[in-house]
């Protein structure tokens, strides 16, 4: 009687190693990313991180080689339209001061979310404080295609570059909350982000399979959804599907559960915009 | 004669009430993560309880494989196949891991079907929003939860 719990995990620990993650290297134009590298250092239930992109089909895999199969580069190039768009009171578009292009922001999206002026911040607040504060243009609505084509547009420029988000300092508080979230067993199903990412990567769940739940491919083109899908919008489904109250997207809540799931892919490479099943 | 059909009907009618009083979740009793007696006081349906295993909230094969259910696609990994489940659980100690698993595995992913308290954020079903004020229905209803552990109980290898 005692010793059949340990049956059980015994069972499942094998399952764990049964099936997991691929072997394949994923290279885009001849560059190579790294998909597995050695966990940070914050990290305490995992040793190894894996990109997303080994966790899925090779028929998936293959749509994110070659930026023509890339279905998310229609997004992006309708982010650099964006980007030239005049919009607002001021008569201005993003180029009117940002006059590099967005080739500027190189670099920015491995740093993000940072806290500026205490208050933690994601791209799509920069983006729309910039909207509102500068150019008089309403705000985006946040997982809307013109924010997510101008998030992704400005993650290409990172593409390559490893996920390195501080979250020491300022971004303390923020992380630690974020942590929380990530572990706590939400709804009626009582389900936390670690009970499917952390103790079951790998593993089947229905047709699905599961991976670490890495956001380095975010916005990503979700083939489920033919479009780009927002960071937010991903924690608000994985939520609802252990039937619980959702938190909704841009609230402090998911804001800070960004920032702690971005720095459990610190140091694996930027492919925004990945392609997902 | 009369009075033979009078205690007949008093009969059918007292057993339609005991059958219908399903022991509530918050009123189960578990001994060891073991539930003694049946939920629902109606046997259970074993083929009720095999479309259960693939279907609506119970879905056991979004997480377990089930050898005799392979006829249905996609099993999942998360949690112990249940091929031979009845040769290392009797029908009390499954009732109760089906019921509540915490119960019996302190801290495991698996959802608990039949309880109705204690949860964050407790949302209305799939909608992503919060739950209300109404009262909040089991996963399963005691019945069947009767009908899973019905159709478990014949996953034997002997």
């Amino acid at each position: 009687m005692n010793l059949k719990p340990w049956i059980a995990v015994a069972v499942i620990g094998m399952a764990g190693v049964a099936i997991a993650q691929d072997n394949s290297t994923l290279s885009i134009d001849g560059e190579t990313f790294v998909t597995e590298t050695d966990a940070p250092a914050h990290l305490e239930n995992v040793s190894t991180i894996y990109s997303g992109w080994r966790f899925r089909t090779p028929e998936t895999q293959a749509l994110q080689v070659d930026d023509f199969d890339n279905p998310a580069m229609i997004f992006v190039d309708q982010g650099i339209d964006l980007f030239n768009a005049v919009d607002g009171t001021e008569g201005k578009s993003c180029a009117s001061c940002h006059t590099d292009g967005p080739e500027e922001f190189a670099g920015l999206h491995a740093k993000m979310p940072k806290v500026v002026d205490g208050k933690l911040v994601v791209m799509e607040d920069l983006i729309n404080t910039h909207r509102q504060d500068v150019m008089g243009a309403e705000p985006w609505k946040w997982s809307g295609a013109d924010m997510q084509a101008m998030v992704a547009l400005i993650g290409l420029q990172s593409r390559g570059m490893p996920m390195d988000v501080a979250i020491d300092g300022d971004a303390a508080p923020f992380w630690e909350k974020g942590k929380e979230i990530y572990y706590t067993r939400y709804g009626q199903l009582e389900l936390s982000c670690s009970n499917c990412h952390e103790n079951n990567y790998g593993n089947m769940i229905r047709a699905d399979h599961l991976s670490q739940g890495q956001i380095n491919g975010f916005p990503t083109y979700r083939l489920k959804q033919a479009k780009l899908i927002s960071r937010h919008n991903r924690f608000r489904g994985c939520i609802r599907d252990t039937r619980a109250e959702t938190f909704a997207e841009g609230s402090e809540e998911f804001k800070a559960l960004e920032l702690y799931v971005a720095s459990r892919a610190n140091g694996l490479d930027i492919e925004t915009p990945a392609v997902r099943q | 004669m009369k009075y033979g059909i009078g205690l007949g009907l008093a009969a059918a009618l007292t057993a339609s009430v005991v059958s219908a009083e399903a022991v509530k979740p918050t009123a189960v009793v578990f001994e060891d993560g073991a539930i003694a007696s049946s939920l629902s006081g109606t046997p259970g349906d074993a083929a009720n309880g095999a479309i259960l295993m693939n279907k609506g909230s119970g879905n056991c094969i979004a997480c377990h494989s089930v050898e005799a259910l392979s006829d249905l696609p996609f099993h999942g990994e998360v949690g112990p196949p249940l091929d031979g489940v009845a040769d290392r659980w009797n029908e009390a100690e499954l009732r109760g891991i089906v019921a509540d698993a915490k119960m019996m595995f302190d801290g495991t992913v698996m959802p608990s079907f039949y309880k109705t308290n204690g949860f964050i954020r407790l949302g209305d079903a799939y909608t992503g929003k919060a739950h209300g004020d109404g009262e909040v229905q089991p996963l399963l209803t005691a019945q069947e939860i009767e009908d899973v552990v019905a159709f478990l109980v014949t996953l034997k290898f002997e």
